[in-house]
């Protein structure tokens, strides 16, 4: 038996003269870290179960509770960090493999808090979106060389499918197991509302969300979960997923437990069978490959959908992007190395990939060089926190974001980074029916539309103050970008200049 | 200090222009006295003005019209040019001296034609060997900048107030059927000649008010194409927009300033299906084509001219009309002191275009 190293990472701090011993936290907390004791008819609490996610906190009814990072530190030193020995206790420990929740958390450069958008003055009029019209509608899907019209004006190019979204925002790939199906149904209710589309994840789909089809992106990924006829011409855009920021490389893995009747149905997998995503499609070793699986999912949807390609950021991302577009994908998304997950190894998640930012910006100017940008549209992903964000993004080049992270702390996520566990007290990440049952989809697609419409009404005011009303002539629009505390490199592949300059 | 080309400089402009749509010539003096009166929306850094119809004797060559910083410049163009072209004739631009202009590069002119083996060699039509032969002088050629290159077209333009720009070139020695013309206002003094309006390619030329904010998304998207943007101008982009989308792609102009000023989509959600799916598409194909932010333009061309204002009419601009004659310009006095009592006069509204053709040109 080895010997247990680790002390709490947090520590509940309880009021003995405001707690009334009403046993809500105690209740509340899938974690058990709070009990009442008999025999002092007092609660009381283990901390090494806390995971910080602050349920027990908000529900206490007389705000009797504090959680605290626990302030015991190891002796300073900048090499051995506290989470570095932390970490080597628990692998001695168990002998495995660390496992992390929710996105990258070091303190790696986030680059959209290093850009800064521009404002017109006296030269060119700000536009009032009060008073003008402000335009953020775009479309998704591959695009010809060139349109040709008939004599009596009509359109006489064929058009390849195309998915109008009234908003650049999209939800990103979230699975059915992963998450609980009212956080699913929280977020198809929030898309079909919102004109925009939310993402199956490799989960399957479940039939009673097929009525969202319209506003769903159905995702392959190399499990192949749930893929069937009816399933890929189910929803509006079919997505390859390739990878994912958070684990470039890396496969996906559903513990048996997370896979109830529910679970099962959607997946097509026997209930309590582990859900295991290999890492690479075992039918696509190469580009060529990738060509044939877009084009088999195009002729089984009678080339009606149209087909994206997501890949995690990587270092040569420009040059696969580049190869996807020419692969026949009508859309390429990329997720960037913050993007969040269920369950990510540590070290993988955060040591593999590269900044979205970076990614985003080569990638656009790539397909540039090469003349096919205006081909294929382009999704970011991989931790979009606000419509500054987006703003950026889209002057990076994005036509469209992705965001999931966000979305989940619309329906309430505080970030304790433990999704796996299956224990999520917010009742979204879990399939427990007690914690399930905690997050309303009526509030919970009410919050997420609230938060789009704040976002889009923030993207409105900025296109404004560029002077701009449609928000087509923002993207790749790199001139309304400077940099902050960047080197020369940074601004070079970032494609913009320095503030001040 | 950086010139223009190596930064980008927004400016406030006048601009105007006058059509025979009879296809009469009239001198250069009529244009110089409608932006004349303009003067204060000028501030002496910059003007220009396009003639069509002023080379009647070279009609079927290409008017290559160049500033020189020196004489070693003129050296490596005359060699290229040599290389490329045919010169039938060439020779200083005639100027005169007028008290405000100074500072003028060497001005010169030379009507070519290709050289066809050269053109057959590389197995692009006319137009596109020309356009390319352009690009490559202006940016291979250190001190060299054509500044014009259509047929039976010219453009003449320097860092002056218009008027005295006009003057300088001699214009009322020109006949055009149609004259356009530009002041300049820009914010920061870069004082180089070849930074003045008209911008011009081939037998396109853009005089330009405003300062569109689309314009890095604009430029990226013509740049795919094989334009080079050298100039940073609203100007340059607009005209290879409009060359791209013409010339290259086969639109009318009307199709193309349905892609340059697309409706809202409050629009075209009000349209029948027919015109649904054609702006949908225009929408969605050519959404990096889209101007934004105020601008006035006057398009010239061979055979007409088109006057065209930001979809949310930022930038003013006034047209009027009497008998064969089309006037726009900045401001309605530009008009009436060249023709005091137009038969109409109108504001044109956002992304609606004023389109004067010479009757009987294509």
């Amino acid at each position: 038996m080895s010997l247990q190293l680790n002390w709490p990472d947090y520590l509940v701090e309880r009021d003995e003269n405001k707690c009334i011993q009403c046993e809500v936290c105690a209740k509340q907390c899938a974690n058990e870290v709070h009990k009442l004791d008999p025999d002092t008819g007092k609660m009381v609490s283990d901390d090494m179960k806390c995971v910080d996610c602050h349920r027990c906190v908000t529900m206490c009814p007389t705000r009797a509770l504090k959680i605290r990072v626990n302030d015991l530190e190891f002796k300073p030193n900048a090499n051995w960090t506290s989470s570095a020995i932390k970490e080597i206790y628990k692998q001695a420990a168990s002998g495995a493999v660390l496992q992390s929740g929710m996105g990258n958390p070091k303190p790696y450069p986030v680059y959209w808090d290093k850009m800064l958008i521009n404002a017109s003055q006296v030269t060119n009029p700000s536009i009032d979106p009060l008073r003008e019209p402000m335009e953020t509608s775009v479309f998704l899907g591959r695009k010809p060389a060139k349109l040709e019209f008939n004599p009596d004006g009509s359109l006489k190019t064929k058009m390849p499918p195309q998915i109008k979204l009234s908003v650049p925002i999209m939800f990103s790939a979230m699975s059915f197991g992963s998450i609980s199906g009212n956080a699913h149904e929280s977020l198809a209710r929030a898309a079909t509302k919102l004109g925009t589309l939310y993402n199956t994840g490799e989960g399957g789909l479940a039939q009673e969300f097929y009525k969202y089809g319209p506003n769903t992106v159905v995702q392959v990924a190399s499990g192949r979960f749930g893929v069937h006829p009816g399933y890929l011409n189910a929803g509006a855009m079919i997505e390859i997923k390739i990878g994912q920021g958070a684990k470039p490389g890396f496969g996906g893995h559903l513990p048996g437990q997370k896979v109830d009747e529910a679970v099962s149905r959607a997946r097509m997998i026997p209930v309590g069978s582990d859900a295991l995503s290999p890492f690479p499609h075992h039918d696509i070793y190469s580009i060529e490959d990738l060509r044939q699986l877009i084009f088999s999912l195009k002729e089984a949807t009678n080339y009606e959908k149209p087909v994206c390609v997501k890949i995690a950021a990587v270092h040569n991302a420009a040059a696969i992007a580049s190869g996807i577009a020419r692969a026949g994908a009508d859309v390429i998304a990329i997720d960037g190395f913050r993007g969040g997950t269920g369950s990510a190894p540590t070290r993988t998640r955060d040591h593999v990939g590269i900044p979205i930012e970076l990614a985003l910006a080569s990638i656009d100017q790539r397909l540039r060089e090469e003349s096919i940008r205006n081909e294929v549209s382009l999704v970011v992903a991989g931790s979009i926190r606000s419509s500054a964000d987006v703003i950026k993004a889209i002057a990076l080049g994005a036509d469209a974001v992705y965001i999931a992270s966000a979305a989940l702390i619309a329906l309430g996520c505080h970030m304790c980074q433990t999704c796996y566990t299956g224990k999520c007290n917010w009742g979204i990440a879990t399939q427990r029916e007690d914690l399930v049952k905690r997050l309303n989809p009526d509030v919970g697609a009410e919050r997420l539309v609230n938060m789009i419409t704040g976002w889009k009404h923030e993207i409105d005011e900025m296109l404004g103050g560029m002077g701009i009303n449609a928000i087509e002539s923002l993207r790749g629009n790199r001139l309304m970008l400077r940099g902050i505390g960047l080197n020369q490199k940074e601004l070079d592949i970032l494609g913009i200049m320095h503030a001040g300059e | 200090m950086l010139k223009e080309g190596q930064v980008r400089i927004p400016s406030g402009c006048a601009i105007s222009g006058i059509l025979s749509r009879k296809g009469e010539c009239f001198s250069g003096e009529t244009i110089i006295k409608s932006i004349e009166l303009m003067h204060d929306r000028s501030n002496g850094l910059g003007g220009g003005f396009a003639g069509y119809g002023i080379y009647p004797q070279y009609s079927e060559l290409y008017a290559l019209h160049i500033f020189y910083n020196d004489l070693t410049a003129k050296a490596s163009a005359e060699d290229f040019i040599n290389r490329h072209f045919d010169v039938e004739n060439a020779g200083k631009i005639p100027t005169r001296r007028v008290k405000g202009i100074d500072d003028s590069p060497l001005i010169w002119r030379y009507f070519v034609s290709p050289r066809q083996f050269k053109l057959q060699e590389s197995e692009l039509d006319e137009k596109e060997y020309v356009a390319r032969c352009v690009f490559r002088i202006n940016g291979e050629i250190e001190g060299a900048y054509v500044f014009s290159s259509g047929k039976n077209m010219g453009a003449f333009k320097g860092v002056g107030y218009p008027e005295d720009i006009g003057r300088f070139y001699m214009l009322e020695t020109y006949d055009a059927y149609l004259w356009t013309s530009h002041g300049r206002f820009p914010t920061n003094t870069p004082g180089w000649w070849g930074g003045a309006h008209p911008f011009t390619l081939l037998d396109w030329s853009i005089v330009h008010n405003g300062e569109i904010s689309s314009y890095d998304a604009n430029r990226r998207f013509v740049e795919m194409y094989g334009y080079k943007c050298t100039l940073m101008t609203d100007t340059e982009v607009i005209t290879y927009l409009f060359d791209l989308l013409i010339r290259k792609h086969g639109m009318t102009l009307k199709e193309a300033v349905d892609v340059v000023v697309a409706p809202f989509w409050s629009e075209i959600e009000l349209m029948d299906e027919k015109d649904k799916k054609r702006f949908d598409a225009i929408r969605a194909v050519y959404a990096s084509a889209l101007i934004n932010g105020p601008f006035s333009i006057i398009l010239g061309f061979s055979g007409g001219m088109m006057a065209l204002n930001d979809r949310s009419k930022l930038r003013s601009l006034v047209a009027a009309e009497k008998g064969d004659n089309l006037y726009v310009a900045s401001e309605e006095a530009a008009i009436r002191i060249v023709c005091p009592t137009p038969y109409s006069v109108w504001p044109p509204s956002g992304g609606e275009p004023v389109i004067g053709l010479v009757e009987g040109k294509k």
